[in-house]
């Protein structure tokens, strides 16, 4: 739990805040507010959240609920690898589900989330619009096709290992 | 107002328009099942359990949400509502733990009696059930949430009758759970410790920090001198645990039962809540003459106080600097009874019997420590607990002979009742303000108007030629109404009671569950408390705490007088801001 008293939002943000509390129900803006900071920020953090909380004087918990329910927030930043599982039509029929849980077993995170070390995240999108390759996976803008479960942990052992090459 | 002809279960009946089919029901008896409804929460209409057959509607209507309409034939029996509240428990129980033996809530579980009252007799289904770890970080309230049903009564007494606001869904699906933003350990969140999603909750996924195992310990060692004390409001509740009706006062009842389980020696709080009195009058009166930090605010209630630094921090420099009457009797013993008694300090142990989980937050605050930093207050049981104690000896509370408390700290006048009612603490500091600032005896001592405050209730007193503005305040919601008028200067008010939990202690976090066919929270049996504790003190001889004369004993060989010195640093405290601070 956050309890930091110096707050960090960006001014666009604040600002917008702002414009909402003049507004009735500013409550009703909260949605608004998150998907702001998602989209500056990659993700939300407590500590914005909290922010918004005080500055919009709604619960916290309430904040943290609606964070929490809806899955296109994302409470971790993105890892330095972010893994993303296509689930278009295609790619499911074509297994896309069984690959996103070998990467889920792999890397023991779930959807959405980071591992501990922030290399890697995990999240799926939409159709990408390459069924042809299916099933597909990005990892940051690099694409891969027709990943087989046992592609899985080679993918990230590659990754990896060339991280390690970069580093040193 | 309308009224509406309907008939229920082939009875006709008339009841004003908008009332729900729940009520409709009530009105002639029938007690429609329920899990998710409470009177004095806003309508859920989540648990589906109080589903009734309305003829002519094309599927079951929930009973808590659906208001009457003229004409409305309504089953609340049939075989298919039987059948349809059976199904319901049973998905509940396919996701629930196996334990009710092993349960604190065994015997008193709303979920456990709705399971027997429509004949679940067998677990249909043993799957995978949701899995959570217990939260076990606070210090008054204990968080099981596998055997959470997601009524959400919790959410709403927190939000709605305490403003506190402290508890959300997190997540969806078989993720779903209730807990503090950024599902933050209680003890990290802006939690109060009232309790009072304990007593709403309608399982075990809410209980109070459990002292009883410390306490029998405690009681079991030879080198411990254990005393007890008994929080006003204990007496006029405890008998409801033992099948008393409510509202019996059964004070020395108590005595000999704490005696029985083997306390050393038996005191009350009250002579703490005289004190309190007396030290509080004199800050008041000196605030008054300087006029500075006007409204004084009470402070015996630690869920209030929390609620205070997390929420109005702004406020802190108003509230009185008296420790809580618990408190306070408890660095009595650990100084100056120690003393008389030539006991050390460390050999006694003191068990606070308390109304309250917010207690035993209060007892570990660092600044009710003694020198040695041990605590002042070594363990807190609330009613249930003490309750729990009686039954687990085997003592039969009902055939117990009256004995008294011990003596100098068990003698208490009548106004040390009235603290566990809301506007007591009101009604005996004015006994002893309008006294002090008249300088005359007075002639009646019943002021009637502070009492009974259903929530808020401001009264305005001509003493000795001024105004003095009061208000009385229970729920922190209802603080918060009187605290947004101090800050913004609306009224000028001069002293202010305020109380974490409904209807003052006596509907503390941590008092009996109600009997069959009651709810908790209940008015009706909130007053009858009130009336038992009322009544005690009619019928006191000393109903003033400064004529209390153990009290003039105590300042006459120990504290020298109210304010002293020894008395600033014993008996007063400090309060902090803190963080997370708290959303309004
Ligand atoms: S909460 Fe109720 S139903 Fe669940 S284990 Fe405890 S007693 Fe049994
Ligand atoms: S103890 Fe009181 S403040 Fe804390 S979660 Fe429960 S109801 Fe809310
Ligand atoms: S903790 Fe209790 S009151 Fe809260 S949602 Fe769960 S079952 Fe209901
Ligand atoms: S009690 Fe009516 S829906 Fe829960």
């Amino acid at each position: 739990m956050t309890t930091k008293t110096e707050y960090t939002l960006h001014p666009d943000i604040v600002s917008f805040i702002e414009t909402c509390l003049q507004k009735e129900h500013s409550e009703s803006y909260l949605m608004d507010i998150l998907h702001k900071i998602q989209d500056k920020y990659g993700y939300l953090s407590e500590e914005h959240m909290y922010e918004v909380a005080q500055r919009l004087q709604v619960p916290a918990s309430t904040v943290s609920g609606v964070s929490t329910f809806y899955h296109f927030f994302r409470l971790q930043p993105r890892g330095k690898y972010a893994i993303s599982v296509c689930m278009g039509t295609a790619c499911f029929v074509k297994g896309a589900d069984k690959v996103l849980n070998a990467f889920q077993t792999e890397l023991g995170i779930g959807l959405g989330e980071t591992t501990k070390d922030g290399m890697f995240s995990l999240e799926n999108t939409r159709c990408l619009g390459v069924c042809g390759l299916a099933p597909v996976v990005t990892i940051n803008e690099q694409v891969y096709s027709r990943v087989t479960l046992q592609q899985v942990s080679e993918l990230i052992n590659r990754i990896l290992n060339k991280d390690v090459e970069k580093t040193t | 107002m309308k009224t509406i002809q309907l008939t229920i279960d082939n009875l006709p009946i008339s009841v004003p328009e908008k009332t729900t089919i729940m009520e409709a029901a009530q009105t002639i008896g029938i007690h429609i099942p329920r899990l998710c409804y409470h009177p004095d929460l806003s309508v859920e209409g989540a648990c589906r359990i109080c589903v009734v057959e309305v003829e002519g509607a094309r599927t079951f209507q929930t009973s808590c949400s659906t208001e009457v309409q003229a004409g409305m034939n309504i089953r609340t029996n049939s075989p298919e509502i039987r059948q349809a509240r059976r199904d319901l428990i049973e998905l509940i129980l396919d996701n629930h733990p196996r334990e009710c033996q092993t349960c604190e809530r065994d015997g008193q579980c709303e979920l456990q009696n709705l399971a027997y009252s429509l004949g679940v007799r067998e677990r249909l289904f043993e799957g995978k059930r949701k899995q959570f770890p217990i939260e076990n970080s606070s210090l008054s309230v204990v968080r099981d949430s596998e055997k959470c049903i997601l009524c959400h009564r919790c959410i709403r007494v927190c939000s709605e009758i305490q403003g506190v606001h402290n508890l959300s869904q997190m997540h969806r699906g078989v993720k779903n759970v209730v807990a503090p933003a950024f599902e933050a350990p209680l003890k990290d969140s802006v939690c109060i410790n009232c309790g009072q999603c304990i007593n709403v909750c309608p399982t075990a996924a809410f209980l109070e920090q459990r002292s009883t195992d410390e306490v029998w310990q405690a009681l079991a060692d030879p080198g411990k001198h254990v005393i007890a004390q008994i929080a006003p409001s204990i007496r006029a509740a405890i008998g409801e645990g033992f099948g008393l009706a409510p509202g019996t006062p059964a004070t020395l009842q108590t005595v000999t039962a704490l005696r029985r389980l083997g306390f050393d020696t038996v005191f009350d709080t009250n002579f703490g809540a005289d004190l309190t009195v007396v030290e509080e009058a004199h800050e008041f009166i000196g605030r008054l003459e300087k006029n500075e930090n006007l409204p004084l605010l009470t402070s015996c209630s630690p869920g209030w106080i929390k609620y205070l630094e997390h929420f109005f921090p702004e406020l802190i420099p108003h509230a009185s600097s008296c420790s809580s009457p618990m408190t306070m009797l408890s660095v009595l013993l650990k100084t100056y009874y120690a003393e008389i008694k030539s006991l050390d300090p460390k050999d006694i142990y003191v068990v606070g019997i308390m109304p309250c989980t917010a207690k035993k937050f209060e007892i570990q605050r660092p600044e009710h420590r003694t020198a040695g930093g041990l605590p002042y207050t070594d363990a807190v049981l609330t009613t249930r607990e003490l309750i729990w104690m009686i039954k687990a000896y085997g003592i039969d509370f009902t055939k117990l002979s009256e004995e008294d408390f011990d003596s100098p700290l068990g003698f208490s006048s009548g106004a040390a009742d009235i603290f566990g009612a809301t506007g007591g603490v009101m009604e005996a500091a004015l006994r002893t303000v309008v006294e002090k600032l008249t300088g005359e005896s007075l002639k009646n001592l019943n002021f009637t108007q502070v009492r009974n405050a259903e929530g808020l209730k401001e009264a305005s007193l001509k003493v000795a030629g001024k105004t003095l503005n009061v208000a009385v305040a229970n729920g922190l919601t209802n603080a918060r109404a009187i605290l947004e008028k101090v800050k913004s200067g609306e009224k000028q008010y001069h002293l202010i009671e305020l109380m974490a939990c409904p209807g003052g202690c006596i509907g503390g976090g941590g008092q009996p569950y109600p009997p069959a066919g009651r709810h908790i929270l209940d008015k009706e049996i909130h007053k009858l408390r009130a009336q038992a504790l009322y009544t005690i003190d009619q019928k006191k001889q000393v109903r003033k705490s400064h004529d209390n004369p153990y009290i003039k004993e105590l300042y006459e060989k120990y504290l020298s007088h109210p304010g002293s010195e020894k008395a600033r640093h014993l008996l007063h405290t400090k309060y902090f801001p803190r963080n997370p601070r708290g959303v309004k």
